[in-house]
């Protein structure tokens, strides 16, 4: 029962950590950049919600929406003021300037928010947890909600890349840039669109992660948002299932090692397993082999 | 005085002026801007103008001059992007932390002990690099980098629950906790979760000096070398490398665990600076912050990086009246400045502009603030 437990808990660490990933990974599919602010929006996105419910008083899914809507616009305007000026000119220069954008962001919480860590009123409160087995197997509301989240922004997600134009578009964009350009399609557009669709499940994890673990400060996203990385390079990134396999496996080592080995070398270990999956498969569990042109 | 020395290092870098010339160009510039610096900082310090936080600042600034120096090997002239070079500081931290410890009571004269410190850790630095390097150098491009900031989270993490300890009879034990192994509350306890306590602070801004002339004299001399330019042969093209027979596993190999080595060395006098060290001093953003001194410097542009870390070092301090701005307005700064310096249409309009108001027209590019060039139209 144990076992069952720390699966379960680990799947819901993971679900979180593979919606964070796949805005990473869509972002670098089709503007080949490191993200590295993503984790701050996940932050911004936190707060929010927080403020929201707090604050103004509204439902906590309400409040979820706002903040969704909230970091869409952040996404936009970050693409749009720091990262299309440097498009074109090189993986460094662009890198940089993310994590320019995410002290950016780190710091303009600490400035409006403050240092203090908040304490983050759950969008579940007061339901569950469920005890199953006869009170061995404890379930958290948050997990499952955690966990159906990833499911159904899995198939929407899916279903919009595959099925519609502007999917199409972002994955013809992905595909060759220049190439989806000459056949009429816009890539600015289609960018900026990735990275609406990242921010706002960027603030999706906010919330459910905050729920999860509720704690709340300027640099809450910085951790899981290099997991979250981890994630998307581990299932190969670029991927979209390669995310999500990624976010809910590195999830479950997590918890594991912490349940299991030792809780301060947890990290290690997660990072550890990277390490040997890239050495077996260099570009990730599901990722395209890169073939060199002479 | 700084002229002086820098006109006598000219002349005879022209004699030999056509071969080599570029690289002899840069040693002159980045040796010029370290000694020039060094005169002017100790200058300021002596007369009283720089004041004592500042003052405070000058160890650092040379230790993260030097990493840019060392990262500059792997990321410029590599080209490899390296995101754990704070991990290999950290080893060289907190080797020397205990190394100084270790020799306190059997070496009386403290450079000694320093110039030992260094060693080790540059050995136990190099030795990570080797054990780091070796699997992963075979992947390319982003997964390496996401390797490397694995590796720097883990050592991270690593330092966090090693112990380091001297039981009563000085012997120096070693345990993954401290209860185990005989490591009780009897002995003192170097290192931990908490860090390094108890350092006595030996570094001093002439050694950090001659730490980061040591550091650029390797590197300049790699980059100088045969091996050095087989190095760069690779990033420029691996299978052209390849083709001609270039080992590229050995010369990937080369460039980090120099690199790391170097880096064990700063990080070690880094150590010796402050009297308690912790772990989380190098994670993750430590080593962005050294990438990020090498990128604004110019991606393999050894004297940039030196600028750019310099400055970058100063910059938070200088903003001290901003206090609680202080970091936003950095963070402004880093995206302004990447966004002017590597937008194309930005940058030709900023060089138009340049030339527009350049006294010095047939002069080069370099704004020649520090070092005084007057090479360049003789050569």
């Amino acid at each position: 029962m144990n076992l069952l437990n720390s699966l379960i808990s680990g799947l819901s660490l993971g679900s979180v950590y593979a919606i964070i990933a796949l805005g990473y990974t869509m972002v670098y599919g089709i503007s080949k950049m490191l993200n590295f602010a993503h984790g701050d929006v996940i932050m911004v996105g936190g707060y929010v919600s927080f403020i929201m419910s707090m604050y103004v008083g509204m439902n906590g899914w309400i409040a979820l929406l706002v903040a969704m809507g909230a970091c869409t616009v952040l996404g936009i305007v970050i693409e749009r003021l720091a990262y299309r000026p440097l498009r074109g000119t090189g993986s460094l220069a662009v890198l940089i300037t993310a994590i320019g954008v995410s002290y950016f962001l780190q710091n303009m919480a600490l400035l409006i928010w403050g240092a203090n860590p908040r304490v983050f009123p759950s969008i579940l409160k007061g339901k569950g947890p469920y005890r199953f087995a006869g009170g061995d197997l404890t379930i958290s509301a948050e997990s499952i909600l955690t966990i159906v989240a990833i499911v159904v922004i899995m198939i929407v997600l899916t279903l919009f890349v595959n099925k519609t134009k502007a999917g199409k578009a972002m994955r013809a964009v992905s595909e060759d840039n220049g190439a989806a350009q000459l056949m009429g399609i816009n890539v600015n557009q289609s960018i900026s669109l990735t990275f609406a669709i990242g921010s706002a499940l960027a603030a999706v994890a906010g919330v459910l992660m905050c729920s999860a673990y509720p704690v709340l400060m300027p640099t809450t996203g910085a951790m899981p948002g290099i997991k979250a990385f981890t994630a998307a390079v581990f299932g190969g990134i670029g991927s979209i299932p390669g995310a999500m396999i990624g976010g809910l496996i590195l999830g479950v080592i997590e918890i594991f090692a912490k349940s299991y080995i030792s809780t301060e070398l947890s990290d290690a270990i997660v990072f550890a397993c990277l390490i040997i999956v890239l050495l077996v498969r260099p570009t990730g569990l599901l990722g395209k082999k890169i073939s060199e042109k002479v | 005085m700084a002229d002086r020395i820098l006109k006598s290092i000219n002349t005879r870098g022209l004699k030999n002026a056509v071969r080599g010339s570029e690289y002899k160009k840069e040693a002159l510039i980045s040796y010029g801007i370290l000694i020039g610096g060094y005169i002017l900082l100790q200058l300021g310090a002596m007369t009283g103008l720089i004041g004592r936080n500042l003052q405070g600042q000058f160890v650092p600034i040379c230790v993260y001059v030097s990493l840019a120096i060392s990262l500059n090997l792997v990321v410029g002239i590599s080209g490899e992007l390296s995101l754990g070079h704070a991990g290999f500081m950290a080893v060289g931290a907190f080797t020397g932390a205990v190394v100084v410890r270790v020799l306190e009571n059997g070496i009386g004269f403290a450079p000694l002990r320093l110039l030992i410190a260094l060693l080790i850790s540059a050995a136990v630095a190099a030795l990570a690099g080797l054990i780091i390097g070796l699997p992963i150098l075979g992947l390319r491009g982003d997964y390496l980098a996401i390797v490397t900031l694995a590796f720097g989270e883990i050592i991270k993490n690593f330092m966090n629950v090693i112990y380091f300890a001297l039981d009563e009879n000085g012997h120096l034990k070693f345990a993954f906790n401290h209860e185990i192994e005989g490591i009780d509350n009897s002995g003192r306890i170097l290192t931990g979760p908490i860090g390094a306590t108890g350092v006595t602070k030996i570094a001093t801004f002439t050694y950090a000096a001659i730490l980061t002339a040591f550091t650029l004299f390797v590197v300049l001399n790699i980059k100088n070398s045969k091996q050095g330019r087989a190095i760069m042969a690779i990033r420029d093209n691996r299978i052209a490398g390849e083709s001609i027979g270039l080992n590229v596993k050995k010369y990937k190999l080369m460039a980090f665990v120099v690199s790391a080595s170097l880096a064990g060395m700063a990080g070690c006098m880094f150590g010796q600076n402050f009297s308690t060290l912790a772990p989380v001093k190098f994670n993750f953003n430590t080593s962005v912050l050294i990438l990020v001194f090498v990128v604004l410097g110019g991606i393999g542009n050894i004297w940039g990086g030196m600028i750019a870390a310099a400055l970058l070092t100063i910059l938070p301090e200088a903003l001290r009246q901003f206090s609680d701005y202080r970091m936003l307005v950095y963070s402004i700064v880093l995206i302004a400045v990447m966004i002017a310096t590597y937008n194309p249409t930005i940058k030709s309009r900023i060089s138009t502009l340049w030339d527009k108001v350049n006294p010095f027209k047939n002069k080069d590019k370099d704004k020649g603030k520090k070092p005084k060039k007057t090479g360049k139209e003789a050569a």
